[in-house]
This record gives structure tokens, C-alpha cells and sequence, in this order.
């Protein structure tokens, strides 16, 4: 993390520095820290609230800050508004697209908004229709459109002009999981391209699919930050799950495995589990333990900690603070 | 910056582009305007027909010939319903939101907003004055007098214009969009558009002939060359005068009002 506020370093597309902004009583950014370097997707990580929506407005120029200071391409959101509408697509929480117009009329429409003349607009209106598998519903009137598809149709209105960082604020909230599926493939294409993302999700799987660094949020400020394994690592342990072929064998397996942590049992699932520092060398112990104790497990399974662990385990440590 | 030079160009291209989306929702989805129009014309025929044999013009003249310049001046207030719609509807999609990420100005917004709704109000005027003509209305002035009239009306429509922004930008949800349909009613209705101020009580007359819809049905009805149903008074001698100041003062009013709520999203 940077700390120093007064220098943007050039490969950063987004920064941040003690974001502040307050709605009535609550402070929906409390001191809020991003650094996110060009080309990569970035997940902004938090519970309904955290002010993740709060902090993509106020890098699109949406809202004034009460303090900080936050730039985007190189452009301080506050000083340079202008450049950095011109730097950005944005793509709201709910599709931000016009519903009687068909596919085609809105890209031609934002894309002559953006500064392109009507030819141009056509021409990269077709190649949005392309790129995102829409050009068999490209005359059709958007209202009756799938939920995936709007998606897919707000997100080409984002990248019209190709911009430096695109924003995508809970893109996949109310889709199934097709239209996520749809999504997900939208969004790896755009990085690919070289734009940076910043993306907000309260789904983690999302975040640890898409994103090569997250940022975990909560009531206002960011908590942890790192890529998913190295948030993983940080704030989970691996876990080691012994299944016995007989319930009767549980309590001795519990006991026998309680040298390396307090181990949780599950009798219906017949499963003991313990937390081990580092997985494969607990697997190893364990073997000898239970062999030593003279039991034969039907299945021993090393388990990662997932995101949803690591964000649970975060956000409780906030709010017992 | 390149773009303060271009600054007022880009503006009016980008509103004629907002005004041309306008356009295109007619042509796609014609069944709204369509809508209103009817509306319109089914309210010119009710009080044309239903009521008009009841109310009588005093100083004389035919209803019909009363009646059309308050139903073209009613026509002008209830747009402000459409500009509300349109900026509610915008802001609930997020894509009042998008404009503003994007490299537009606010003046494009609005001037675009303005475009539409001028377009869609002439649209409004036309039908019904043809529908007028046709059921035996009629204009016994000259051509630049009708014209006149005609521009006094789209004057009050584009003053009106800025209340609907207004409203549209500090109002949320439907249910507020409700309560201003609702709440034109009255405001329509306590007017000069269908009787005579001088046939109400008098403080109800008093409202009804300081409401600014009034100013503008009596001139455009002196501009007609129709009854005016008033007996006389200032406000009948400077009535083209008050309907030139009335929409001014709404303007210089709500236009800033506009721009102020535009700019306090930020906040």
C-alpha cells in the first residue's frame, strides 16, 4: 500500500488516499485506501454497506469528498473531472440502458455522447454487438432483454471508447447463473484488452474467480488486501478432514488428533477435522497419528480455507473491535 | 483544455443527439405519445360536447371558440408530467448517473431534456389545434397574431420545463411523481382554461385569475381573436404581457433551482 498521499505512482490506475464521506451519521468512507495497478481486475470485497458503491462514485466523479484524495489514470477525480470522465466507463448496480431503444440505438447513442460522429458510432456499435454476443438481438428493444444480456449491453456502453479503468459495481446482483456465467466471460475479456477493472461484488467466489487482488471492505475502509490466495493464507488455516468408517471410532480419532488443535467432530458426516498450519505436511502427521492409534479412515481430505472463511473471519474481527 | 474551446458546440450536439433519443422512443414504442394525444383530444371533446352546453361564456361567444386556447395553454402544464417522467425514469435506471460519468455536460442533459420536450409539446399543439379547427373552432386573428400564440404557449411550455426538471432531480420514486400528477390537477383546473374566473366566488376567482396558466390562456384567446370571458381589467389589457412575464419569472426561478439540484447529486 502506499501511504505517501502526494505521489500517484504512474502504474497505478487507481488511487485512493483517506477517502472520507459521510451521509448524515453514518460514514460510508472512513479513511479509505486503494492502490490498483494498470491492466489488472481488482475486487472490492464487502457486506451490503461496506461503502463499496460509495467509493466507485466517488472515483467517477459521482460525489464530492469530504476529504482525500483519489485519482483515476493518472487524473485527480477532483482537480480534472473532465479527464477522468473521458478516462472511464462506468457500469451501475441496476443496467444503466435505455429500455425502449433497441441494443444497437443505445450504443449508437452513447458511443455519439462519447464524441463519435454517426459512422463511427455504427462501426463500434457493431463491433460491441460482436465482441458480446448480442448482434442477433441488436434491433430488438432492450426491455426484452434477458438479465444477462442487459448486463452484457451495459457493460459494451462502458467500454465505447475503450477507457483505462471500467468500473463494475455488483455486475452480476439478481442474475442467475447463466447470465452470471455471461457476465464473468464479458469481464475477463475486457481485462484481457489491457483495461484495468475495478470490480465490487458481495459474492466471493466471484472475486476469487475474477479478480487477481481484492480488497475486503467493511464500514467504510478497506481491511486487508491481497491477491485471494495470499488473503487466504493470511487470515485462514488449512483444515484436514479425517472420515471413519465407523462412528464408534470418532472419539478416538479426536482424541488422538488433538495434539495438533481443538478437532471438530461431525457424526452424522462421520468426519473429525483439525486445522493445520501448512496442509501437506499435516497430512503426513495425521497419518501417522491415526496409524498409530490404529485406525484406518475411509477418507482423509486436505481443505483450503475459501474466501467466504477469510471475509467471515474479517469482518467479525471489525465488528467485535 | 480542448474541451472548454468546444464546450458550447459539444453542448448543443450532445442535446440534439438526447433530443434525437426522444424522437426514437416515439418511433419505437408510439403507443405512449399516441396515448397522450388521445388524452388530449378526449378531454377537448368532453368539455367541447359534455360540458359545454352547460357553461356559458359571459360577455358572449361560442364555448368552442373559448375553450380551445385554455385547452391548448392546459395541454402546455400537463407536459410538465412527461418531463417529470422522463427525468424520474432516468435516474431510477442509473442512466442520469451514466450521463454524468460520462464527458457531457449538464447542459447537454438538460438542453436535450428541453429538445424532447418542445418537440413532443408541438407535436401536442398541432393535433389539437387541427382537432379544434376541425370540430369548429376557429381563429378570426391573422397569421402573425396565431403565431404569436403559438409561441406564447411553447414559452410557458419551456418555463414549465424547468419545474419538471427541478421536481424530476429532487424527488425520488414514484410515489412523488404520483403526488405531482395528482397535484396538477388543481393547478390546471383553478384557472381561467374551462370558465370564466368571473363566474367563481370571488377569492376563488382571485387564485384562479393570478395562476399563471391564466395569463397565458387569455392572451393566446386575445391573440386568437377569441372571447376572453372577462369583463375587463389590467389583466385583461396586459394580459400578452403577463404571459411573456410569467414564464419568465418561473424560468428565472427554477432554471437556477435546476442547476443547483443538478449540481448537489454530488453530494
Amino acid at each position: 500500500m502506499y501511504d505517501d498521499g502526494s505521489i500517484v505512482p504512474s502504474h497505478l490506475s487507481l488511487s485512493a488516499v483517506g477517502l472520507r464521506k459521510r451521509y448524515g451519521d453514518v460514514a460510508a468512507l472512513d479513511d479509505f485506501n486503494l492502490a490498483v495497478p494498470a491492466g489488472t481486475i481488482h475486487g472490492l470485497l464487502g457486506p451490503n454497506g461496506a461503502g463499496k458503491s460509495t467509493a466507485v462514485r466517488a472515483f467517477t466523479t459521482l460525489i464530492d469528498l469530504d476529504a482525500g484524495s483519489a485519482s483515476v489514470a493518472g487524473y485527480d477525480v477532483k482537480a480534472e473531472p473532465g479527464l477522468v470522465r473521458r478516462s472511464i466507463g462506468l457500469v451501475g448496480q441496476s443496467p444503466a440502458v435505455d429500455e425502449i431503444l433497441g441494443g444497437r440505438q443505445n450504443l449508437v447513442l452513447f458511443g455519439r455522447l462519447f464524441g463519435l460522429n454517426s459512422k463511427a458510432a455504427r462501426a463500434r456499435a457493431d463491433e460491441l454487438l460482436a465482441r458480446f454476443d448480442l448482434t442477433d438481438a441488436a434491433e430488438r428493444p432492450v426491455s426484452g432483454y434477458s438479465g444477462g444480456m442487459r448486463r452484457r449491453l451495459d457493460i459494451a456502453a462502458g467500454l465505447i471508447l475503450t477507457p483505462a479503468v471500467l468500473f463494475l459495481d455488483e455486475p452480476t446482483t439478481g442474475l442467475d447463473p447463466r447470465g452470471r456465467n455471461e457476465v464473468w466471460n464479458a469481464i475477463r475479456l475486457i481485462a484481457e484488452s489491457g483495461t484495468t477493472v475495478l470490480l465490487t461484488t458481495q459474492y466471493l467466489d466471484e472475486a476469487d474467480q475474477l479478480a487477481d487482488t481484492i480488497s475486503v471492505m467493511n464500514a467504510g475502509r478497506v481491511i486487508s488486501t491481497g491477491t485471494p490466495d495470499e488473503l487466504k493464507k493470511r487470515h485462514g488455516a488449512d483444515r484436514i478432514v479425517v472420515t471413519v468408517t465407523d462412528a464408534g471410532q470418532l472419539d478416538r480419532a479426536a482424541a488422538s488428533v488433538r495434539s495438533m488443535s481443538e478437532p471438530v467432530i461431525d457424526p452424522l458426516a462421520r468426519t473429525v477435522t483439525v486445522e493445520s498450519p501448512s496442509g501437506t505436511a499435516g497430512i503426513l502427521s495425521v497419518v501417522r497419528i491415526l496409524d498409530a492409534a490404529g485406525i484406518d479412515p475411509e477418507d482423509l481430505a486436505l481443505r483450503r480455507p475459501t474466501l467466504d472463511e477469510v471475509f467471515l473471519v474479517l469482518t467479525a474481527k471489525e465488528s467485535t473491535r | 483544455m480542448t474541451a472548454t474551446t468546444a464546450a458550447p458546440f459539444s453542448a448543443l450536439r450532445n442535446a440534439w443527439i438526447l433530443t434525437q433519443r426522444e424522437l426514437l422512443h416515439w418511433v419505437r414504442q408510439p403507443a405512449l405519445p399516441i396515448f397522450g394525444l388521445l388524452f388530449s383530444i378526449m378531454l377537448l371533446l368532453m368539455f367541447a360536447f359534455l360540458f359545454g352546453g352547460a357553461i356559458a361564456v359571459p360577455g358572449g361567444g361560442d364555448y368552442i371558440n373559448f375553450l380551445l386556447p385554455g385547452m391548448l395553454t392546459l395541454t402546455m402544464l400537463f407536459g410538465l408530467d412527461g418531463t417529470l417522467q422522463a427525468m424520474s425514469t432516468d435516474a431510477a435506471k442509473g442512466i442520469t448517473d451514466r450521463f454524468r460519468s460520462m464527458p457531457i455536460g449538464s447542459s447537454a442533459v438538460a438542453l436535450g431534456r428541453s429538445g424532447a420536450d418542445m418537440a413532443s409539446s408541438i407535436l401536442n399543439l398541432v393535433v389539437l389545434i387541427v382537432g379544434g379547427l376541425l370540430i369548429g373552432w376557429q381563429i378570426t386573428s391573422d397569421l402573425g397574431s396565431a403565431l404569436l400564440a403559438v409561441f406564447l404557449l411553447l414559452w410557458l411550455r419551456f418555463s414549465l420545463l424547468w419545474i419538471g426538471i427541478f421536481l424530476g432531480l429532487i424527488f425520488r420514486g414514484p410515489g412523488a411523481t404520483m403526488a405531482v400528477q395528482v397535484l396538477i390537477w388543481p393547478v390546471g383546473f383553478l384557472s381561467n382554461v374551462f370558465v370564466s374566473p368571473e363566474t367563481m366566488p370571488g377569492w376563488l376567482g382571485a387564485v384562479a385569475a393570478w395562476n399563471p396558466i391564466s395569463a397565458t390562456a387569455t392572451a393566446t384567446r386575445q391573440l386568437f381573436g377569441n372571447p376572453t370571458g372577462l369583463s375587463g381589467g389590467w389583466m385583461v389589457d396586459s394580459a400578452i404581457a403577463l404571459a411573456v412575464a410569467w414564464p419568465l419569472v418561473l424560468t428565472l426561478v427554477f432554471l437556477p433551482l435546476s442547476a443547483r439540484a443538478y449540481r448537489r447529486l454530488k453530494r
